[in-house]
């Protein structure tokens, strides 16, 4: 579960990006988080990854308070967390299953675990017979879903996506959100971060607006309430 | 930390170096090159030490006592010579014995061995503990009654205690400033190395790895790095240090320099280089990888 309450964020600088922010996102919901650029969206998948503190309010993430979470216990609320960036972040010099493996060895997990689970969590993608290819090889679409498998591997109760599908071509974007659908409908939870209007509204979801750092609205219907 | 962990993180530490060939030759050059000149410098100067020591040690006065007085009335001179501040040792040697050991220094040289004992005095050899005293003890000794003639060497037992002092002071500077610079140049070597890595390591932290788990990896390439260059610095040492005692022998027939064999620091020197490789190399990665941690 994320739960916000009335979380503020300023950074050193004095930019506002967040003015009191509340929302609560349930176990296994799927939500979009969308708003203008600058509003503040990145910032809350910061806060919720541990990468930011907030300068006042409080936020939970599965079972962590993160305004008061110590810095050795950041790497096991970030197990619970897997995220997926519109960069994709992978490791160019490491095949597709060594992207995959690499982030259960990091967490501590035995050989024969990571053998059994990296083709599986391929598979899902669809990218079990690339698993030799490297990064470079891939196209964008399959790049992201390389992305998405890494993210799932370690088995998250959450997944966050921070704008998945700002480099891909509709077709490819719409692939990815039906996968980000299939993977909540397993039981992961999912917030989006996107900007694509005609993709929220496909798929009915929960959709948090923010506006100059505040939620302007929350709705079930999948519909925007901003203009860009 | 389990087994298997232990295999990743050594695997991934050799891999390391493997994939930034060219940034872990340049920190193994940088640390061979910087032990090398350390290393040298330290044998250079313990062997000048050595040298000057022993030197030093022949730099004694001698106090020749008047020929007409009997062993007994030398004797009581060189208990008065004992009492005085700086003398370290005074030793009566009699006549009998400075001609036996004058013969025995120029062995089978005929024209001393027909020598009576009464062409020399009696005399006391005196060692100083601080020879850059000598001219005013020597000064307190010429006092006494009884004392005819000294024969001191005042400026080769200064220059000496002198030229010891400055390659000392020199010699530990020089080692410190050495052993700065390398620490600095493979730090900065090994930062490199980490900031072409900086996505792993972001990748590493996003999927929760510990900063423990991230930092050992570099650490097993610092130390591994390290190793190999101390590996190499002391066998080139070795071999080096081998060839230029070989050609200074040969040179030197006088036997002017006595030179201490490699084997003899083998020890001390294996220490020293270890030391160094794993200092820098584990200090080098730790200090670098530091910044790299903020979350
Ligand atoms: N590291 C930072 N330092 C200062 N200001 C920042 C920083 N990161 C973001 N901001 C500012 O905070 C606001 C919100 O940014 P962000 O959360 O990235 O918005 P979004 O992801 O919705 O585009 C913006 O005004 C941005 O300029
Ligand atoms: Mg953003």
């Amino acid at each position: 579960m994320i739960e916000f309450t009335n979380v503020t964020k300023s950074y050193s600088v004095g930019t506002k990006a967040l003015r009191g922010v509340s929302m609560q996102i349930e176990d296994g919901e799927f939500a979009f988080l969308v708003g203008p650029s600058g509003s503040g969206k990145s910032t809350i998948i910061k806060l919720i990854t541990g990468e930011l503190k907030p300068t006042s309010g409080s936020v939970h993430v599965n079972g962590y308070s993160l305004e008061r979470i110590r810095k050795r216990e950041i790497p096991y609320l970030r197990r619970t967390v897997g995220v997926v960036f519109q960069d994709f972040r992978l490791i160019d010099n490491k095949t597709v299953y060594d992207n995959v493996a690499f982030a259960m060895r990091v967490v501590g997990t035995g050989t024969r675990e990571i053998r059994s689970r990296v083709p599986y969590v391929l598979n899902l993608v669809g990218l079990e017979h690339k698993s030799r290819r490297h990064p470079g090889e891939l196209s964008g679409g399959e790049q992201q879903r390389l992305a998405i498998a890494r993210a799932l591997v370690n088995n998250p109760s959450t997944i966050i996506a921070d704008e998945p599908t700002g480099n891909l071509d509709p077709a490819r974007s719409l692939e990815i959100m039906t996968l980000l659908q299939e993977i909540n409908n397993l039981g992961t939870t999912m917030l989006v971060v996107t900007h694509e209007q005609n993709l929220v509204e496909q798929f009915a979801n929960r959709v948090i607006t923010i506006n100059d750092g505040l939620i302007s609205s929350d709705r079930m219907d999948g519909h925007y309430d901003y203009e860009d | 930390m389990k087994i298997n962990n232990l295999g990743y993180l050594l695997k991934e530490g050799i891999r390391g170096i493997f994939l930034h060939g060219f940034m872990s030759f340049a920190a193994v050059i940088v640390t061979v090159a910087c032990l090398l000149i350390v290393g040298s410098f330290s044998i250079l100067v313990y062997n000048v030490n050595i040298m000057v020591d022993e030197l030093n040690q022949t730099s004694e006065v001698l106090a020749f006592v008047d020929d007409t007085l009997t062993y007994a009335e030398a004797q009581t001179i060189e208990t008065k010579i004992r009492q005085i501040e700086n003398v370290y040792e005074a030793n009566l040697v009699s006549r009998e014995q400075a001609l036996k050991d004058f013969i025995a220094d120029h062995e089978g040289e005929a024209a001393f061995a027909g020598l009576e004992s009464d062409v020399l005095r009696h005399r006391v050899v005196v060692v100083l503990e601080d020879n850059t005293k000598m001219e005013e003890t020597v000064g307190e000794i010429r006092l006494i009654s009884g004392v005819e003639d000294i024969s001191a060497a005042y400026e080769l037992a200064e220059g000496f205690t002198t030229l010891q002092r400055v390659l000392q002071f020199v010699s530990i500077g020089v080692i410190i400033v050495l052993l700065l610079v390398s620490l600095l140049i493979i730090s900065n070597t090994v930062k490199l190395a980490m900031y072409d890595r900086k996505d792993e390591i972001a990748i590493m932290k996003m999927v929760g790895a510990t900063n423990g788990f991230i930092r050992l990896p570099f650490v097993v390439e610092g130390f591994t790095l390290g190793m190999v260059g101390a590996a190499l610095a002391f066998g080139l040492e070795w071999l080096m240090y081998d060839l230029l005692v070989a050609r200074i022998q040969a040179m030197d027939t006088l036997n002017l320099f006595n030179l201490v064999a490699f084997q003899e620091l083998l020890l001390p020197m294996i220490l020293t280089f270890c030391s160094a490789g794993l200092f820098v190399g584990i200090v080098g990665s730790w200090t670098s990888i530091r910044k790299f941690m903020n979350v």
